[in-house]
């Protein structure tokens, strides 16, 4: 075996073992205790569930997905101008902080029925709650990644004549990738939940939606392949951005790259 | 006459730190010629460190005027290189593309810079060469000693050509060898270059070693009390800092310190 694969093995082997450990002790804990399928169902009916309504899940797992990146992507653009003002400006950030957690504290759910009443059930209140659940931790990661720039690389542009623009591209923005890359991992897993908790009540599509239409009908074991398929993308999508913040903060993890 | 290249004249500096007054600098007055190597020493917190951002227009003269080239200086000057005691690379670019960094920012370059590349990669090899770094340019800061990092910093610092070169303890943060070492090397570079050196030091070893003219300064509100002119040959060499006229030198200018801190 070449040494990168042995590598590779060492970094992918330990969360694949976890996740089977978990699934095997679900499904061997289910069948010693007798428990119905009604209340908790086995990871193998479940996963059944999934091959018998394959074709039903698929459309709404892509719905939910698309509302998730498009609610993820207005949290990234808003997230960093925000995180960088407040980054930037102590007064902007004494002045606008306390707003934020307020908005941070209101519960997501709340406001499904506000945001139905304004734009109706579909798509918007889902991206919406996507977009504000994910928002926070994105602006407050950037802003502490520009907020404690070293006041000696900012000097090392400042001696030469560098605009506040130029240190912001050239040292605040690098400097504050790493922690910019740790928040969307965060984020994207945020999202998910915001979408599938609007389509719940706001929505007649989507991974959500199709959990409240199963669990009315008792099709318990539909509801858990529902929140397996959201699991899946979830990782999936963390997978990405752990793979770009490999690639672009790499300077960072200096110290844990054997 | 010619005009002084660094020219304070009756500069005083008042600020506030953490709601506190401080009185940092009173009545300093000093002139540095072109091409000269000029040490500030002085016990620490005596306003050394602010004397450099004043010249390099970080910071305003509450009194008094600073002037390069006989104008007054009014904001940051791209006609400064700077380098401070921690070498202050950007870890997320490798030596080479840390030395390269003002040649991005300062114009002409700047607008030159995606047209010129090549040969500003070449110029900047050859400088990291000069300090003694063939082989390490693509080398992300961490893989380099503090020594190391520090040769990059003045590289960096050197890379615009500028015509001063302010350094701030440059090597007070490494090991008596290596400092030694570096002395050297920051001789050929300032030989080479003929640039106008301005370096703040509490080594008077270095400073004597090092410079043209060592001023000394007095503690807090800091001032020049006292002024040494280094008549010793160049170059000078490690040995020679055993030889009896250097130990004087840096005897006279202990002893002047030694004043001032009572």
């Amino acid at each position: 075996m070449s040494e990168t694969m042995r590598l590779r093995l060492q970094s992918v082997a330990p969360p694949v073992i976890a996740i089977v450990v978990f699934i095997a002790a679900w499904e061997i804990g289910c069948l010693l205790l007798n428990v119905d399928d009604f209340v908790l169902p086995r990871p193998s009916v479940a996963f059944a569930s999934y091959l018998k309504w394959q074709a039903a899940i698929w459309p709404n797992a892509l719905q939910t997905l698309m509302t998730t990146v498009i609610g993820f992507g207005l949290a990234i653009v808003l997230g960093v101008a925000l995180g960088a003002v407040i980054g930037y400006s102590a007064l902007m950030y004494r002045a606008l902080y306390p707003l934020l957690i307020a908005f941070n504290s209101v519960p997501k759910a709340a406001l499904v029925p506000v945001f139905v009443i304004w734009f109706g059930i579909g798509t918007i209140p889902a991206v919406l709650i996507a977009f504000l659940i994910s928002f926070f931790p994105i602006a407050v990661n950037v802003a502490t990644g520009i907020a404690t720039v070293e006041p000696e690389l900012r000097d090392v542009l400042r001696s030469l004549g560098a605009s506040q623009f130029d240190i912001f591209r050239k040292v605040g923005f690098p400097r504050s990738a790493p922690y910019f890359f740790a928040s969307l991992k965060v984020a994207i897993t945020l999202a998910f939940v915001g979408s599938v908790i609007a389509e719940l009540g706001a929505s007649n599509n989507g991974i959500g939606n199709m959990m409240v239409i199963a669990s009315s009908r008792f099709e318990v074991p539909l509801v858990f392949a529902g929140l397996m398929v959201v699991a899946v993308m979830g990782i999936a999508l963390y997978a990405v951005f752990a793979l770009l913040e490999r690639r672009l903060a790499a300077w960072a993890y200096r110290s844990r790259s054997v | 006459m010619t005009i002084p290249c660094v020219e304070l004249r009756n500069v005083s500096l008042r600020y506030h730190s953490d709601g506190k007054p401080v009185h940092a600098l009173e009545d300093v007055s000093l002139t540095v010629e072109q091409g000269e190597f000029v040490s500030i020493a002085g016990p620490s917190g005596c306003g050394k460190t602010t004397i450099l951002r004043l010249i390099s227009g970080l910071m305003p003269a509450t009194r008094g005027q600073v002037c390069i080239d006989g104008q007054t200086v009014v904001g940051p000057q791209k006609r400064v290189g700077m380098a401070f005691q921690n070498a202050s690379l950007l870890p997320w670019r490798s030596a080479l593309e840390n030395v390269l960094l003002p040649l991005e920012v300062v114009q002409p370059h700047r607008a030159q810079f995606n047209a010129r590349r090549k040969e500003y990669e070449e110029e900047a090899r050859r400088l990291l060469g000069i300090v003694g770094l063939d082989g390490f340019a693509d080398k992300p800061p961490y893989q380099l000693s503090g020594g190391m990092q520090q040769r990059v910093a003045l590289c960096r610092a050197l890379i615009h050509q500028p015509e001063i070169l302010l350094l701030d303890e440059p090597f007070a943060a490494l090991d008596a060898f290596t400092r030694e070492e570096l002395w050297g090397v920051l001789q050929e570079l300032w030989t080479a270059r003929r640039c106008t050196v301005i370096m703040v030091t509490h080594d008077l070893r270095e400073a004597v070693f090092l410079s043209n003219h060592v001023y000394v300064m007095s503690k807090r509100p800091g001032r020049i009390v006292h002024q040494q002119v280094i008549h010793l040959p160049r170059p000078r060499t490690l040995a020679e800092t055993f030889d009896p006229r250097f130990v004087d030198y840096v005897r006279q200018i202990y002893d002047k310190i030694g004043e001032v801190r009572q």
